[in-house]
């Protein structure tokens, strides 16, 4: 009946197809609830932040505890299987902050843990987060290098 | 006479009858539409084992007693089981049947494994090869999960178009002596495959395929689907429904009146949350047990086309970018009335 969708025409035409008839989340609505719980989770480290500062502490240091405590609340809440329902229903707005990056470390954690603490939770503890960590690394080495080159031209 | 017709169905002249069919699925299953049909609903998602692959093994193990007891047989007297699953290495599979003791021929459909290991059993019940033959196959939401997506735990949005894999499974002896429930015939599927990489639409890289069987079958068999009192699919889903359809109109046949989808059937997605339906070897199989066959068995449908579908891919071709090929597999069932 076909060509077997190997014509590269007739594959890109049954593609257009579906993607004409398969239902989509809508845009609008998912933009205005990642707004909305990402601003949550963005107030609540701002109130961290600035309790942690009228308790004295300066402004690096009471940004690390507001790191350090948004990410132990994202983790117990991938523990608690509260997070992933939450992300159902914001997307982006969870996945963006740093509660995400928690929450893609914590999971796989929590998933390999029954292969073992090396072969599992240490070699797969970074299937997610992974490619963060690596680009994030190498990009950040990269405006290094930028920057050192700027500051010679000064 | 067992006879070949066309290129690809076999019609059975030897009788073959499918004399049990049993199912065990979850809890989210078990509280879907057809929950009440189901032979055992088990609550705990682990099932009592350890890991989400040994709960899958057990359901599956479950099943398989359940249809031998039901058959009115013992595990010694199968001959031989066709049996399968969705993980590598049909992992569920292995070690479910490591403890029955019986011949085994490990398959590998996807999805559509339930049509595969049907039609292999009926082949060898009307060869003469095997007086009880089982046909088995099972899955696991977080057992797939793990192996084709995410950890469970991680925070993501599935699109509407996503499937949901069910829990559970299904598992039929089939054998010579009369039952409510006749093979007749099988068409084997081919790989169709129309370019599609995406892995979460899998309803529209399956219907190709089906379209395809469904058109051969017809052909192969020269009925029109009118003769059929039902086609029913895996695990196509909403999306995958509406592209069949549209794929069937253009070859001319029109099986709207008569189809349904096994993904469709098992969870009520306005309630459950399950988007395009439910999916997995074990839908397919669980569905057709629990459902399908009581309603052959009954009468009240005469003559089912019952064709489970499958997406070919792994995780390394779609790490590497390939296409997901679809197959379907159909089996012919028809109701035999019972003689007083």
């Amino acid at each position: 009946m076909t060509d077997n969708g190997k014509n590269e025409q007739t594959a890109k035409k049954y593609e257009k197809y579906v993607k004409k008839v398969t239902p989509t989340h809508s845009l609008p609505l998912n933009m205005a609830k990642a707004f909305l719980v990402g601003g949550l989770i963005c107030v609540l480290g701002q109130y961290i932040l600035n309790t942690a500062e009228t308790m004295g502490l300066g402004q690096e240091e009471a940004g690390s505890w507001c790191s350090l405590i948004l990410i132990f609340l994202s983790v117990l809440l991938t523990g608690l299987n509260v997070y992933p329902k939450l992300a159902k229903f914001a997307g982006a707005g969870t996945l963006v902050p740093i509660t995400g990056f928690a929450n893609s470390v914590a999971a796989p954690a929590i998933e390999y843990q029954k292969e073992g603490q090396v072969f599992g939770i240490g070699c797969k503890i970074f299937t997610i987060a992974g490619p963060v960590i690596l680009y994030g690394v190498l990009s950040s080495w990269i405006l290094g290098v930028v920057y050192y080159v700027m500051q010679l031209w000064r | 006479m067992n006879e070949r017709k066309g290129h690809q169905s076999i019609s059975f002249g030897e009788e073959v009858y499918i004399i049990s069919g049993a199912s065990v699925v979850g809890k989210k299953e078990g509280e879907g539409p057809l929950g009440p049909c189901f032979d055992e609903v088990e609550k705990d998602p682990l099932a009592g084992a350890k890991t989400w692959e040994q709960a899958e093994s057990t359901l599956q193990h479950r099943a398989a007693v359940r249809a031998i007891e039901k058959a009115g047989i013992k595990n010694t007297d199968l001959r031989m089981i066709f049996a399968g699953d969705l993980l590598a290495q049909c992992t569920a599979s292995a070690y479910n049947l490591a403890q029955l003791d019986v011949p085994v021929y490990g398959l590998f459909g996807a999805c559509s494994t339930m049509g595969e290991a049907l039609s292999l059993a009926a082949m060898a019940v009307a060869g003469g090869f095997g007086e009880y033959v089982m046909a088995l196959t099972s899955s696991h939401f977080a057992s797939a999960e793990k192996e084709f997506r995410f950890p469970l735990a991680y925070g993501s949005q599935r699109p509407l178009s996503a499937s949901w894999t069910v829990t559970g499974s299904g598992a039929c002896v089939l054998a010579g002596e009369k039952s409510g429930a006749r093979i007749t015939g099988i068409t084997t599927g081919k790989i169709v495959d129309f370019g599609l990489k995406d892995s979460l639409n899998m309803g529209a890289c399956m219907a190709p395929a089906a379209c395809d069987t469904i058109c051969t079958n017809l052909q192969d068999f020269s009925r029109q689907p009118e003769d059929y009192d039902k086609i029913i699919t895996g695990d196509l889903g909403s999306v995958g429904q509406q592209i069949l359809f549209d794929l069937l109109e253009k070859q001319g046949y029109d099986i709207q009146r008569q189809h349904l989808d096994c993904g469709m059937l098992i969870f009520d997605d306005a309630v459950q949350d399950t988007h395009a339906g439910g999916s997995g070897c074990g839908c397919s199989a669980a569905v057709f047990t629990a459902y399908v066959l009581p309603k052959i068995v009954s009468g009240e449908w005469k003559r089912v086309l019952f064709l489970p579908t499958g997406a070919l891919m792994s995780k390394v071709s779609f790490a590497e970018g390939q296409t997901v090929p679809g197959i379907a597999q159909a089996v012919v069932v028809e109701h035999v009335p019972q003689e007083n």
